[in-house]
């Protein structure tokens, strides 16, 4: 029985390594130069690139955390350092409500709440649906990260004379900077493959996009709809742009993952 | 500083002695003020989101009540629409999920809690957060290139010759449906499983394994008899998470469904989920009843959704808080 356990860990892993290396091996063969820096051919034509779901991506996640990271962050700062009791517990059980909407909901939201009043797909209608989705990690991260600094090092600056904000700002915050790094890393790993809250949001492009309340291209739509196209050239670009997406997830998972293990620069006497 | 009072605070956030306005001075109560906006702002988002998501179907709920959810029929042209196909092509390919995910999940997490030695239980935890973060896109992508083709050509033969009496195995197979569905989520929550699970089964008190063992117990029975059972109603809030994410789950299931919104016992079957059948057709509803229709099965998601995660949270909740309780 204890050797069946590990079978099942093992097949659980070797998935990873299994996805990995078809991607790589089909991604690979069919990555150039053309797909980094072309925009797509028109329908039948064969080559072009996707330089504009690229850009759209970046572009997406960029706008969308300047959206979420601040509310997560500030508000993750009230909860652990100036709120107690009723008000905290409700927006504890928002952010954990939140967190647990099924991201084609949220398209749905940002749909009602952004493409609806401007009568057009857009790319800050992408945004503020992954914005929103930043939000809770963000948040409850912060939170923990922060109540995780020692009580010493607020006693101490708290003694020298400073106020509660400068403590906060000068002290507690630098102090738990390498988690919260970590947490906004992962909201945006994590935001940058999400493909459904995108389909009716920021919609698609076949061309550049001229503008932040125009749709735009972004590389997980463009993947779901050249992997369901009937095209042997479109499935061959859905495998490059694969890699490259899970290239740019799993780095940053990694490289956020490898911050925290470097330890939180406290000492904890 | 106008420290007036001479107590020492020992316990407890540090609450100001000072008076009110040396406070706005100092600027505490206006970043008091404005951390608060933000935070507030998370509920206001809450609130909107369920809001927008009632107000904009109330169409369908005026014409067709609670029928919407029990009707079979969705024909946009006729103006008829029910849920239950979408409901039944949801609930079948989570219960597949679960079916494989489950077991297989749980093993993982027993042999990474309770056998294997830190340094590899720490590795295989990394690589199992690895697999939890692929983008459910790059799930489709493989599913509609590896498991669909493997499908017809080896899942379908295996399971119709010696078992097609049965009505779930019965009939012609597409590559695409129900089974293949519930295969790519299968693979998709197991990471979730596993990493509770392991959480969970890591903070039954050491005291309960070493008990076991000093009455004689092998190692797997004190694993299976005392730390599972132990851990059971926290490994049933991993279920239930997991559970959760498959039901809400849109772009995997949506490229290897078939999309047909059709009610089939067989599991080869083509069939269409509530995510799916949003993912497929929200930007095609031209009238306003077909779209708020739509909007009413996302509200239906996230109502279940919901439900199971409000659960899962009390289950994680309870055993984590019983393992503590007994430990001090």
């Amino acid at each position: 029985m204890l050797t069946l356990t590990g079978v099942c860990a093992l097949i659980s892993v070797s998935v990873l390594f299994l996805i990995l290396g078809y991607l790589v091996y089909n991604g690979g063969t069919s990555i150039n130069w053309a797909f980094f820096t072309q925009l797509p051919k028109p329908v039948g034509e064969t080559g072009g690139g996707m330089a504009n779901a690229i850009v759209g991506t970046a572009k997406l996640l960029l706008t969308a955390s300047l959206f979420g990271v601040p509310i997560g962050f500030f508000g993750g700062i009230y909860l652990a350092e100036f709120s107690g009791g009723a008000t905290a517990s409700i927006v504890r059980y928002s952010a954990d409500l939140l967190n647990g909407v099924p991201s084609i909901v949220i398209g749905i939201f940002a749909y009602a709440m952004v493409v609806l009043p401007f009568k057009h797909f857009s790319t800050l209608a992408g945004a503020f649906a992954l914005g929103l989705m930043m939000i809770p990690i963000t948040l409850r991260s912060t939170e923990e990260f922060l109540n995780g600094v020692p009580r010493m090092l607020r006693e101490g600056a708290m003694a020298l004379g400073a106020s509660k904000t400068r403590t906060i700002a000068t002290v507690i915050v630098p102090a738990a900077y390498r988690g919260i790094l970590t947490a906004i890393l992962l909201a945006l790993a994590r935001v940058a493959g999400e493909t459904a809250p995108l389909l009716f949001t920021a919609f698609g492009n076949r061309y550049w996009s001229e503008g932040w309340f125009q749709p735009t291209a972004s590389l997980p739509v463009v993947i779901f709809n050249y992997a369901v196209s009937p095209y042997e050239d479109w499935h061959r670009q859905a495998w490059a742009a694969g890699l490259v997406l899970l290239g740019l997830v799993l780095i940053i998972n990694i490289l956020a993952r490898t911050i925290l293990s470097r330890g939180i620069a406290v000492p904890r006497s | 500083m106008a420290t007036s009072s001479t107590n020492i605070p020992s316990a407890g956030p540090i609450v100001g002695s000072r008076s009110f306005l040396s406070r706005i001075r100092e600027g505490d109560e206006i970043a008091r003020l404005i951390t608060f906006l933000f935070a507030a702002s998370v509920v206001l988002i809450t609130v909107l989101l369920v809001y927008q998501l009632w107000t904009n179907s109330v169409l369908p709920r005026h014409k067709f009540g609670l029928h919407f959810l029990v009707t079979s029929v969705w024909d946009p042209i006729m103006e008829q629409y029910g849920a239950l196909p979408f409901i039944y092509g949801t609930l079948v390919t989570s219960a597949v999920a679960l079916f494989i995910a489950v077991p297989l999940g749980i093993g993982a997490a027993i042999f990474l809690a309770e056998l294997a030695p830190p340094r590899i239980s720490d590795t295989l935890q990394f690589l199992i957060d690895l697999l939890a973060a692929v983008p459910s896109v790059i799930y489709g992508l493989l599913g509609v290139f590896i498991i669909v083709p493997l499908m017809r050509t080896v899942i379908y033969p295996a399971l119709n010759h010696p078992l097609g009496f049965l009505p779930i195995f019965k009939g012609p197979s597409y590559g695409v449906g129900f089974l293949t569905a519930g295969m790519v989520l299968a693979i998709m929550v197991i990471p979730y499983i596993i990493s509770v699970s392991r959480e969970v089964l890591l903070s039954v008190p050491r005291d309960q394994r070493e008990a076991a063992l000093a009455l004689g117990s092998t190692r797997w029975e004190s694993t299976w008899q005392v730390v599972v059972p132990f851990a059971k109603t926290g490994i049933m809030g991993s279920i239930f998470l997991a559970m959760a994410r498959a039901l809400g789950e849109t772009m995997a299931v949506t490229m290897v469904i078939g999309n047909s919104p059709r009610i089939s016992a067989s599991l080869f079957a083509p069939g269409d989920s509530i995510a799916s059948v949003i993912a497929n057709q929200f930007t095609e509803a031209t009238d306003d009843l077909y779209l708020q229709s739509l909007i009413g099965l996302g509200l239906v998601l996230f109502l279940l959704t919901f439900i199971l995660n409000g659960l899962a949270r009390l289950l994680i909740v309870v055993t984590t808080q019983k393992g503590s309780g007994i430990a001090t």
